[in-house]
């Protein structure tokens, strides 16, 4: 197999686009295809001071390379989930990567600020790990870039990532979902950051690709807890269709961007309004990262919540 | 050759010179589930592989609510 640009032999094949790459000219259509994204939904500019949300894993770390090599103002934010050995190992990635580019690196810690690490969120709420730990990460990304007058966070949000997370939509007809999910969701609100996606027109196994031939130092294994995830049976099946119709995830989700979305886009939007207990944003009067909190907080004044190793 | 996969990481053994596709489908791999590396190298599905090389079958897939 050759590279379509040079004659090479190749490094990775695209079947989705018909096409294969060597290694050199692989980065060079990985790096332009984060630039068309950041172009097309005017993610950000130079002049911006962009928060990266880092996880130590293959999509974020590419993410925050790109954009370092690209030459814009970021600062990565790691937020500590404490999972256990994954959390540390994870953390430590994230370190090494901004010391080696010499980059900003926040690190928040998860039970700092909501009373308790994941794993005992997860014991006290009785919800899928993944919905507490989501639902954190979003609230705090969003504060840390408040807090340093950061107007946009940036995600490794991957076209698996999306595709998965559309096909979960669909299948249960979330249609107050549908029109959240977007490459850049804008600033609705003064507390309210951008929040975007640039490497949404990548699929996963591109981004490790990226994260490998650039030698980035990634962990590789899975989050305990996302063993059994809906998003991952998702994606599993997502791929089966993709093996059979390359270009199929792609098909679903810029099909959906480009004629389904604006169908669900409410003509008026939702009311936003600031949470009486931390004045972030949202839809009621407590918010709902004020709630678990609440929720964490007395069970450990009941001594309920102990984690599982 | 040798087959390195993870999560769990483990280790298995196939026999003679093989095509990195023919492997995939043995072992009931997506391609577009892993990477495919020997040494400091990506390998296209189209690529033979030796009895004496030593490959890794890399899962992309990440998870969880995001």
């Amino acid at each position: 197999m050759k590279c379509r640009k040079c004659g090479a032999a190749a490094a990775l094949e695209l079947r989705r686009h018909n096409a294969a790459f060597c290694a050199q000219d692989f980065l060079d259509f990985f790096r332009n295809q984060v630039r068309e994204a950041i172009r097309r939904h005017k993610m950000f500019t130079r002049d911006e001071r962009v928060l990266v949300a880092v996880s130590g894993g293959k999509d974020s770390l590419a993410l925050w390379d790109v954009l370092l090599d690209d030459g814009y103002d970021t600062t990565g934010l790691y937020l500590d989930l404490g999972i256990f050995d994954y959390s540390a190992e994870s953390r430590a990635k994230c370190e090494a990567f901004a010391a080696a580019r010499s980059a900003r690196l926040v690190i928040s810690r998860v039970a700092d600020e909501v009373g308790a690490p994941v794993p005992v969120i997860k014991e006290v709420t009785r919800r899928p790990p993944c919905s507490g730990c989501g639902l954190s990460k979003r609230y705090l990304m969003n504060r840390a870039a408040l807090e340093r007058g950061m107007q946009v966070v940036a995600t490794g949000h991957n076209l698996d990532d999306e595709a998965a997370t559309l096909f979960g939509s669909v299948m249960h007809w979330q249609t107050d979902a549908l029109p959240r999910q977007s490459p850049a969701l804008p600033s609705t609100h003064p507390k309210l950051v951008r929040r975007v996606k640039p490497l949404y027109r990548l699929s996963e196994r591109e981004t490790a690709a990226y994260a490998f031939l650039r030698r980035i130092d990634y962990i590789v294994e899975e989050c305990p807890f996302a063993r059994g995830a809906t998003s991952i049976a998702h994606k599993e099946i997502l791929n089966r269709m993709e093996e059979a119709s390359p270009g199929a995830k792609h098909n679903f989700l810029f099909g959906f961007l480009e004629k389904a979305r604006p169908v669900f886009e409410r003509a008026e939007g939702v009311v936003l309004q600031e949470c009486v207990r931390c004045g972030q944003v949202t839809t009621g009067t407590v918010c709902a990262f004020c709630k678990l909190s609440d929720q964490v907080k007395r069970a450990a004044g009941t001594g309920a919540a102990a984690p599982d190793r | 050759m040798k087959v390195v996969l993870r999560n769990p990481r483990r280790e298995v053994d196939v026999a003679g010179n093989r095509r990195v596709k023919e492997v995939l489908k043995d072992l009931d791999i997506l391609p577009e589930s892993v990477l495919v590396i020997r040494g400091d190298d990506l390998v296209t599905a189209d690529q033979m592989l030796r009895e004496d090389d030593v490959i890794e079958l890399r899962p992309v897939m990440s998870g969880g609510l995001l």
